[in-house]
């Protein structure tokens, strides 16, 4: 079996989670794990890589320092060429979606995003990845080919202890210069609101199934009633109906609340990654086959304009009570 | 500044049940609403957008069936000007790439400073194809794209993704490029009376895959590395317990288990 390349991502000083949750899975994969770390004075990386990978190929250079998709892809294609590995791997992260597409294209290598499982079949793998929002799993054949790009979703695979004593390799930089056309300048940190919600205790999640503006009131009387503080799914925001500091998911914060009451909310993959740490999660969404009542304790499958009005009268009297 | 924008029509599936269908490879989407995809109608906007406040035109393009229409004459109806849409059985059951692959040779004759498409499609998924085009047009890119200045017109311009946790990345990028937009990062208008009115007068142009110059074995499944052998319903943790009866009882018993948890 040929190797596996696995992209070490990090940003701002820190390796991300998914970069270990990667090499884990790859080591079960079969074959020898290599692991690809760019960047600039990471050491700590490429050391912390060698606990989980057979191999780390590292490139320490300045213009790595912050993530340009024009410098990784060259660098890669360069490395991938050079060592000729089987399969690539990286997150399916903003990172590695701005990247996978094009060094796929230029090596007229099969892509597959946004992977949820794998398995191989000898060197070629077979990827499921989901459709529709989550609403199905996607089982696909891949033709054969010398190496295969795929993106892997964060938490697919299951961050293992370290196992491995690979060697650390410093590889030549192969890229003599830096490229004009797309620049890093700055990371800008998200506005901070007036309420926290990663400190909240209760809290309502509101998502596409509110449908309207007009129809948030049917919400904040619920959080009113319960005390807790309002969330919402990304299309809430997106839509201006609740401010950016009040988005969970992966764009958005990460909730531990003692009580989730999602609302309206479908489930999708990128939501449920910011609240599944949630104590209890109960959901109220029309559609039985929504992928939040996967995650979800108690489920009410009904319209949300017919529930939650009753919800709030029987909050209001068993507190009166 | 001449701009293109991606758009494809998609089945509306967010608050729908989804149904596989006897073939095992695709959906039931006899009940199912269809619109445009929800990033690509923020790409329209930003594209629309650019050309009021800088002038040019903007090229609107589908791959699609005659269905597609509909969305592509919505895209007019606001400010679009002109039109083609990829029609060609051979284009059926690509993957991104081979998506891509049929975009790029439709805008290879083009003249563009920026390519817009939505950063990812709501029902494959894949965020691949602005990436794709890109490499496949020789141009940079960003993807995931939140926020757009134009630094010069038809040379340089600063844009903002939007990264993990709300973070934003901010780099300069010299055009042509291609941009993947992503939803939020303005807000889409509603097309006038006038404007629809317009926009069906409008000719869309027809390219099929020997009209761009591509070998139909480029396209569509033939084209393809990836094939879909079958949807499976995905695989759920232990399921929720649900609360059955009329609202008003699963109110009740929800606003009772709320309360002996002591969370209300």
């Amino acid at each position: 079996m040929k190797d596996i390349f696995v992209l070490i991502e990090h940003r701002r000083g820190e390796m991300r989670d998914v970069s270990v949750e990667m090499l884990s899975g790859a080591a079960k994969l079969g074959g020898t794990v290599v692991a690809v770390l760019l960047g600039k004075d990471v050491d700590a990386f490429a050391e912390k890589a060698t606990g989980y990978a057979d191999k780390v190929l590292y490139v320490n250079d300045a213009m790595y320092e912050n993530y340009n998709s024009e410098l990784y892809q060259k660098a890669l294609s360069a490395l991938i060429r050079e060592h000729g590995p089987g399969v690539v791997l990286m997150g399916n992260t903003a990172q590695g979606v701005d990247l996978a597409p094009a060094l796929a294209v230029e090596l007229n290598a099969p892509l597959v995003t946004d992977v949820t499982a794998l398995e191989m079949d000898g060197d070629k793998p077979k990827p499921t990845r989901q459709f529709y929002g989550g609403k199905l799993d996607a089982h696909l054949a891949m033709k054969d080919a010398d190496l295969y790009i795929l993106t892997i979703r964060e938490a697919t695979f299951v961050a293992e202890e370290p196992s491995k004593s690979g060697e650390v390799v410093k590889a030549d930089n192969p890229v003599s210069e830096e490229i004009p056309y797309r620049k890093f300048l700055e990371y800008v940190e998200p506005e901070v609101g007036e309420v926290d919600i990663t400190q909240s205790n209760l809290l309502v999640g509101v998502g596409r199934g509110i449908r309207e503006d007009k129809n948030m009131p049917v919400v904040e009387e619920l959080a009113q009633a319960i005390g807790a503080d309002l969330a919402a799914s990304r299309a809430v925001v997106d839509a201006g109906w609740l401010p950016s500091d009040r988005q969970v998911g992966i764009s958005g914060k990460t909730v531990k609340p003692k009580l989730y009451l999602a609302v309206g909310i479908s489930g999708a993959f990128q939501h449920v990654t910011g609240m599944k740490g949630a104590e209890v999660i109960v959901a109220i969404n029309k559609d039985p086959d929504a992928p939040i009542f996967g995650i979800a304790d108690y489920g009410i499958v009904d319209d949300l304009f017919k529930v939650v009005p009753k919800l709030v009268e029987k909050i209001k009297e068993s507190k009166g009570a | 500044m001449n701009m293109v924008v991606c758009v494809k029509r998609v089945p509306d599936t967010s608050e729908s049940e989804v149904h596989i269908d006897a073939s095992g490879k695709d959906i039931d989407k006899s009940r199912l609403s269809f619109g445009i995809n929800e990033c690509d109608n923020y790409a329209v906007e930003e594209a629309i957008q650019i050309k009021e406040r800088l002038e040019g035109a903007v090229t609107v393009i589908s791959l699609g069936s005659k269905e597609s229409d509909e969305v592509i004459r919505m895209a007019l109806a606001k400010g679009g000007d002109e039109a083609i849409r990829l029609e060609d059985d051979a284009f059926a059951g690509g993957d991104a790439l081979a998506v891509a692959k049929a975009l790029a040779a439709a805008i290879k004759g083009l003249e563009y400073d920026m390519v817009f498409t939505g950063a990812l499609t709501d029902d494959d998924g894949y965020a691949a194809v602005p990436v794709a085009l890109a490499e496949l047009l020789g141009v940079p890119h960003a993807t995931y794209v939140k926020k757009v200045e134009i630094l010069e017109p038809g040379k340089k311009a600063k844009v903002g993704r939007e990264l993990e946790g709300g973070l934003m990345e901010f780099l300069e990028i010299d055009m042509p490029c291609v941009l993947g937009i992503q939803t939020g990062i303005n807000e889409p208008r509603y097309a006038s009376f006038k404007g629809i009115k317009q926009a069906a007068k409008k000719e869309i142009a027809l390219k099929s895959a020997a009209d761009l110059g591509l070998d139909v074995s480029d396209v569509g499944e033939a084209g393809s590395w990836a094939v879909l052998e079958q949807f499976t319903p995905p695989v759920v943790g232990e399921m929720a317990e649900i609360l059955e009866g009329e609202p008003d009882e699963t109110a009740a018993k929800l606003a009772a288990i709320l309360k002996e948890k002591g969370l209300v």
